[in-house]
């Protein structure tokens, strides 16, 4: 396990080593003055500009130079956006936690469907149901998210009125900003509509959430029931029926458990899929998140804004990747024998 | 036998899932309270500041003055004429240079979570709101840039001599001349009143700039949040003076695409929306409603009289009987415009039936052509703008409409448009032929029409692209604003828009609406016929929920039978 640990960590470090460099390159392959992309004060003063000089070390050697921008990102400082002038950490803070409620709920959402699916149709197997699901599943997941977006705002949002077409929550209820995210913020809020704010928040999140859950859900049918279809033709099942349990208990007490072991690793794997989606989906239905943010800033030509975006998106899918490689290696110790990343 | 009772072990998880998803989505339908003491307003813009006495942006003003403020006098919605507000009362000397004002003494400003008034509003608060104004030295002169665009367009610094204290309720106003407009300018919604005692507040904690972004007004709401380019949450203000204040809130939802703002409202996660799209969507649609109202503007066609073949009357007569307006009105007005027949709308108190209806005649323009010399013909460049405008809202469309009706009478016509800066910019200094352009009146006195489109000052101010002077019609200008009698004004008004008419130096096009959409359970007078939007007497009739279909759908119309609704004074389009 030791050693697991360090080759996941040295791989990370490395990974981050690449990113740095690469969000660092950026601020000389943008147009501009370098100082300003790097610090995004567009109307700094003359003394500022020293200033700034001097925190990221400008007229020194270019190794240097990046040293000073690593430690300024390690010491929280991303620069200031260029177009709001307000500190890119302060954004990120603010916008990233919508992005994750939204996308672990579209996770959920997509493990709920996907996974007892894709059961089922390998349970099924060369049946009926195993063909409707899987035609389900390349359906789905040739739909593109933001056609799938509008679809379901002119359904369900303009034509039937159910569920609300934009935003996490309506603007009538006033809940202070603790967490950044929005569920446990409003179980915080000393609202006296808290309960009414909670079901609104929830309405408005379905519909996104669907949207997004889609496509990751379809995969998720197709790999569980490969998993399924892998386990029940194990030696274990045929020793458990042989034993004489019924099919039922064979499937719920032995089959899943396995099948649902190889299924982490893929979660972790769909995350990365699920975020690009997000970031679409979040555009369409006016989420408040950091992929909206990500798209406007790249609209406004805002560099630091784009830089400092990029920087934490990515490394917060890395960090959700090694996350699940440990939960699937204390799930499953055969794992822990994998010398090289996955 | 064994799938099957896997499967049923499946169907019966399933069901209790279901079930389950039933009961959480039922608290859907528990009463939703706070739905109908609120409304939410799609707006199209962030307002620039809270002061309506710093700009003259629509945007702005719909989002402050009839919200937050008000000013001494104001206009009554039905006729126009000037009716008391914080003043109770006014009073005018013989010589029409001395007007007093006497307070209401039961006005209480806001009380915020940033400022706690200590008094109610008395002589001293008017003095410092008009002073802030006039004078240089004032130590709020300056503090948001200093300018006062709707003051200086007036000549208020000329025109005012002084406002004294005359007691704790009383106040006086000290003309240089009489000038009939100056009450009209009162009661603009420029002219609101700030608290002097936030001020002072303000000055001891050194956050001067606090008087325009944190406001403190009289008006029926007061500032609770604001996030730019995201939304303005107002409260009710529960002390408001004039009547107690139906909503609890009133959020500004800041909307600027205008498709949003017709998903948001067909979605009812907004219940008013401002200059809607598809209006016959929104009139499709039992639960939707459009206002509209049509405003003090004029959009027209100017000519640039300095310019052959322009300065010859006849060619501009000529090509009025040669453009087909009723047309214009149906294609970019969508027919939701009047045919304007002169620089006054109908509504106008000065307006008069006097002027004739401009015959759609190709015959009498050919017939004009001939005798003006030009029978051959001639090129002409016609600029268009390049942004939309309620009095225009496809200027160079309404163009290329005008470039088909003139080639019959043997006119190219080049359709020119620039970005809207180089576009003021380069018509400032005449360079071209005909203009499409229009003007929203900020008041509803007609000397508004009058002097800034044509008299021979605006020439140089900007606002008369047509670059005319007319001696006469200047003298009658400044005539009609010397005298207070109004029979007598119209009188000379008559006689300017006759000398208009004559000489044509721009046809009128058209007085055009404008719209909203809201849901129908909102009700109130929120359009008003000029200046911004008032959501003082607005109210929510019944609920109204988004979770809520077909079911609740019928329980509305049974609600609509039971209660008597508030005729509203705005032409409501179409309940079907």
């Amino acid at each position: 396990m030791l050693m697991f640990t360090l080759r996941r960590l040295s791989l990370f470090f490395f990974t981050m080593l690449l990113l740095s460099i690469l969000s660092f390159s950026l601020s000389y392959f943008f147009p501009g003055d370098v100082l300003v992309n790097l610090s995004g004060e567009v109307n700094a003063s003359p003394e500022r500009l020293v200033l700034l000089a001097d925190q990221y070390k400008t007229n020194g050697s270019i190794i240097n130079q990046y040293i000073h921008y690593v430690t300024n990102i390690l010491q929280g400082n991303l620069g200031v956006s260029m177009s709001s002038q307000l500190p890119n950490s302060d954004e990120i803070a603010n916008f990233l936690p919508a992005t994750i409620e939204l996308s672990i709920t579209a996770l959920v959402i997509s493990m709920f469907i996907g996974i007892p699916l894709g059961f089922i149709a390998a349970i099924f197997h060369r049946r009926k149901i195993d063909d409707i699901i899987l035609s389900f599943a390349i359906i789905g997941y040739s739909i593109p998210v933001f056609w799938l977006g509008l679809f379901v705002i002119l359904i369900f949002s303009i034509q039937l009125a159910w569920f609300p077409s934009a935003g996490n929550i309506s603007l009538l209820f006033e809940i202070k900003q603790l967490t950044g995210f929005l569920f446990v913020d409003i179980l915080f809020s000393d609202s006296p509509y808290k309960w009414q704010a909670f079901t609104n928040a929830f309405s408005h999140i379905v519909l996104p959430a669907s949207v997004i859950a889609l496509a990751p859900a379809t995969v998720f049918i197709r790999l569980a029931r490969t998993a399924m279809m892998e386990v029940l033709d194990t030696n274990f099942i045929q020793a458990a029926k042989t034993k004489g349990l019924t099919f039922t208990q064979v499937i719920y007490r032995h089959a899943i458990r396995n099948a649902l072991i190889k299924m982490v690793l893929h979660i972790g794997l769909q995350f990365a899929n699920l975020i690009t989606f997000a970031m679409i989906t979040e555009v369409i239905f006016s989420w408040p998140g950091i992929g909206r943010w990500l798209i406007v800033s790249i609209y406004q030509r805002d560099y630091t804004a784009i830089q400092s975006g990029l920087l934490v998106l990515s490394s917060f899918i890395f960090i959700v990747h090694i996350i699940t490689d440990f939960i699937y290696a204390a799930l499953n110790p055969l794992a822990r024998e994998n010398k090289h990343g996955t | 036998m064994k799938l099957k009772t896997f499967f049923n072990t499946l169907v019966k998880q399933a069901t209790y899932i279901i079930i389950g998803i039933n009961l959480f989505a039922c608290n859907f339908e528990e009463e939703n309270s706070i739905h109908t003491k609120s409304i939410v307003y799609c707006s199209e813009g962030t307002p620039e500041t809270f002061n309506p006495q710093l700009v003259t942006s629509g945007t702005t003003i719909d989002a402050t003055s009839k919200q937050l403020y008000n000013s001494l006098i104001s206009f009554d919605a039905k006729d126009n004429s000037i009716v008391p507000s914080l003043a109770k009362s006014w009073h005018i000397t013989r010589d029409e240079k001395m007007i007093t004002f006497y307070l209401r003494k039961d006005v209480v400003f806001h009380h915020t979570d940033y400022f706690t008034p200590t008094r109610k509003l008395n002589a001293d608060d008017v003095i410092f709101s008009f002073n802030r104004i006039l004078n240089d030295d004032h130590p709020y002169h300056n503090v948001s840039g200093g300018k006062y665009p709707f003051f200086q367009t007036v000549k208020f610094k000329s025109l005012v001599e002084g406002v004294e204290k005359i007691n704790d309720y009383t106040i006086r106003f000290k003309l240089y001349h009489p000038d009939s407009s100056f009450l009209t300018n009162l009661a603009t919604d420029f002219a609101v009143i700030l608290s002097a005692e936030y001020a002072d507040y303000l000055t001891k904690n050194n956050q001067k700039s606090f008087i325009d972004t944190h406001p403190i007004g009289t008006g029926p709401f007061k500032l609770k949040d604001f996030r730019s380019g995201s939304f303005i949450r107002y409260y009710r203000n529960e002390f408001y003076w004039q009547h107690p204040v139906k909503l609890d809130q009133l959020v500004y939802d800041i909307t600027p695409l205008n498709t949003s703002r017709l998903t948001k409202l067909l979605a009812k996660e907004c219940d008013v929306i401002s200059y809607p799209i598809a209006h016959k969507k929104i009139t499709e649609h039992a639960d939707f409603n459009l206002d509209a109202v049509t405003s003090f503007n004029v959009g027209y066609l100017g000519f640039n009289v300095t310019k052959p073949p322009f300065d010859n009357i006849l060619v501009r007569k000529a090509i009025s009987h040669a453009i087909n307006f009723q047309a214009i009105i149906d294609i970019i007005y969508s027919g939701q415009a009047q045919l304007a027949k002169s620089l006054l709308p109908e509504s106008s108190w000065a307006h008069t039936n006097n002027s004739a209806e401009r015959e759609y005649s190709l015959q009498l323009a050919k017939s004009l052509m001939e005798v003006s010399g030009y029978s051959q013909g001639f090129s002409m460049d016609l600029w268009a703008m390049p942004i939309q405008r309620a009095y225009n809202p496809n200027a160079i469309k309404m163009a290329k409409l005008i470039q088909q009706d003139l080639k019959h009478i043997g006119i190219k016509v080049n359709v020119i448009s620039y970005e809207w800066n180089t576009f003021l910019k380069r018509l400032s200094l005449g360079e071209h032929d005909a203009v499409l352009l229009g003007w929203s009146a900020d008041h509803p006195d007609p000397d508004n029409f009058f002097t800034p489109l044509l008299s021979c000052a605006a020439r140089f101010t900007g606002g008369n692209r047509s670059f005319w002077c007319n001696k006469e019609y200047d003298e009658l200008l400044r005539k009609a604003l010397t005298t207070t009698n109004l029979k007598q004004r119209k009188k000379y008004y008559t006689k300017a828009l006759a000398i208009v008419d004559n000489e044509l130096p721009l046809i009128p096009i058209a007085h055009s609406k404008r719209y909203q959409a809201r849901i129908s359970s909102v009700h109130g007078d929120i359009l008003q016929p000029f200046g911004g939007i008032d959501f003082s007497n607005a109210t929510k009739v019944e609920l109204t929920s988004k979770f809520k279909n077909n079911k609740n759908n019928k329980n509305n119309k049974n609600n609509k039978k039971q209660l008597p609704l508030p005729q509203n004074k705005t032409t409501t389009m179409s309940v079907r």
